[in-house]
């Protein structure tokens, strides 16, 4: 199945419709609703505990709800679930690398998977993330402000229209922090959208960013 | 700031070169984590060289009890491997991103799978002989022997990821993935046991070599289906 809104990116729009998700006993998501079109950032903002990992999670097709519905570009998610993945880049809460390889062949091997990944593309992105100069070396060897760069390398180098992120200024340095604001700002000018989990203020645009509080009762 | 557009799907990754990844890329985690990867043979090399000092030093009675040794052996050493199959994967979020990669997880794992074979399946069969020979095995039972461990441990690997995937959020997953596989592998260990003997004897050993590849070819079916239900289940 070909989604409708592929091939335009003004029609791109992610939109949640009543979402209730069960953790046992736990109601974690309580008729969550909201709708993102191309260009826009929805930061989801909320205690510990408040369900953003999980809504992230269940936006992802990770995690089933028990009601409600997810649609991307008009779309029901459920119905063609690996479509949707290939127009989504998720990074949750730790890079997924493999601490025996390298970044270079982490990314290889990760972004590879979805897509042909050339020397130059990597080195680019790597460089854009002032993640080159240790690209050859074992991720076990990088602190975790570094492993984090790598990922973000990782989720440039997807080129999804989608973005799902859960914290992804953690452990970044002040100026890294600012990058990724940078890197989400470029993406929603390229027709991207983005949901993303975090504590402290983006750096973005107000013009493009909604807020969604998550209560954690 | 970069006006571009988004492009989706033009440079996107076959099926066939995503396993190949998944395969490359399992492969060389395994050659950089040699102690994991020697464990099973080093435990098959072990058990079957215990047997002799347990029994008799008497070759005929050796080569009597040789198929069941060998087998249990190769049974209990692929068990050995498996608990690593997804568990590594699966913590450090590579399993979710292989179910978000937009290609079929049933495939990826199933290239996952092939991997463990030949990191573990295949050395296994290769080792088979030297142990058959400790055990009072003739030489012209040997092709045999390594037909029947080869074809046996794909089976072994496939029902294996399923029990693998099954344990996937279960701490100290060991005995219960024991006791999801062990049952599930009897037809693999009566087979393969069974082509073992007949290989001994020097007699046709074709027929139970035939069971144990038409047991690999249901789990190729149908093992990776239920190994990737398992994973997303696990995962939610």
């Amino acid at each position: 199945m070909i989604y409708p809104c592929r091939e335009s990116m003004p029609e791109r729009r992610l939109q949640a419709e009543n979402l209730h998700l069960w953790r046992g006993d736990r109601h974690v998501l309580r008729g969550v609703r909201f709708a993102v079109n191309a260009g826009e950032c929805l930061q989801i903002t909320g205690g510990n505990g408040a369900g953003k990992t999980s809504l992230l999670r269940t936006l992802s097709g990770l995690m089933y709800p028990e009601e409600g519905t997810i649609s991307w570009c008009g779309s029901n998610i459920r119905r063609d679930m690996q479509a949707f993945h290939a127009d989504l880049a998720y990074i949750g809460h730790e890079p997924p690398l493999k601490p025996d390889l390298t970044a270079r062949e982490n990314l290889r091997y990760w972004v590879g998977v979805r897509r042909r990944l050339t020397n130059d593309e990597m080195s680019r992105e790597l460089g854009r993330l002032g993640a080159e100069q240790w690209s050859n070396r074992p991720v076990r060897t990088l602190s975790a402000g570094q492993k984090r760069r790598v990922a973000l390398a990782g989720l440039l180098l997807m080129a999804a229209p989608l973005w799902l992120l859960d914290e992804p200024t953690t452990n970044l340095d002040t100026e890294g922090q600012r990058l990724v604001g940078t890197l989400i700002e470029e993406h929603l000018a390229r027709g991207g959208l983005a949901v993303a989990a975090i504590h402290h203020e983006l750096t973005i645009s107000a013009a493009v960013i909604r807020r969604l509080e998550l209560s954690s009762k | 700031m970069s006006t571009s557009v988004i492009e989706t799907s033009s440079t996107g990754t076959s099926a066939l070169e995503a396993a190949r990844l998944v395969l490359a890329r399992d492969i060389r985690l395994a050659l950089r984590k040699r102690g994991q990867l020697v464990q099973p043979l080093a435990f098959f090399a072990i058990v079957t060289t215990l047997f002799p000092l347990g029994i008799s030093p008497e070759l005929s009675r050796l080569r009597d009890v040789a198929p069941g040794v060998l087998w249990v052996a190769a049974l209990l050493s692929s068990l050995l491997a498996l608990e690593f199959l997804f568990r590594d994967d699966a913590q450090d979020g590579t399993l979710e991103q292989h179910v978000l990669s937009g290609q079929s997880l049933t495939w990826l794992l199933f290239a996952k799978t092939v991997a463990h074979w030949l990191l573990t399946g295949l050395p296994l069969a290769v080792m088979a002989p030297l142990a058959a020979l400790s055990l009072g095995v003739p030489a012209a039972a040997l092709g045999g022997i390594i037909a029947a461990v080869a074809v046996g441990s794909v089976a072994l690997s496939l029902i294996g990821s399923i029990g693998a995937a099954l344990t996937l959020g279960v701490k100290r997953s060991g005995a219960l993935l024991s006791l999801l596989t062990l049952p599930l592998s009897m037809p693999v260990l009566i087979f393969g046991a069974r082509a073992t003997e007949l290989a001994i004897k020097g007699a046709g050993f074709a027929p139970p070599l035939y069971l144990l590849g038409a047991l690999a070819v249901l789990g190729i079916t149908l093992a990776p289906l239920a190994a990737a239900a398992a994973v997303r289940i696990s995962l939610e």
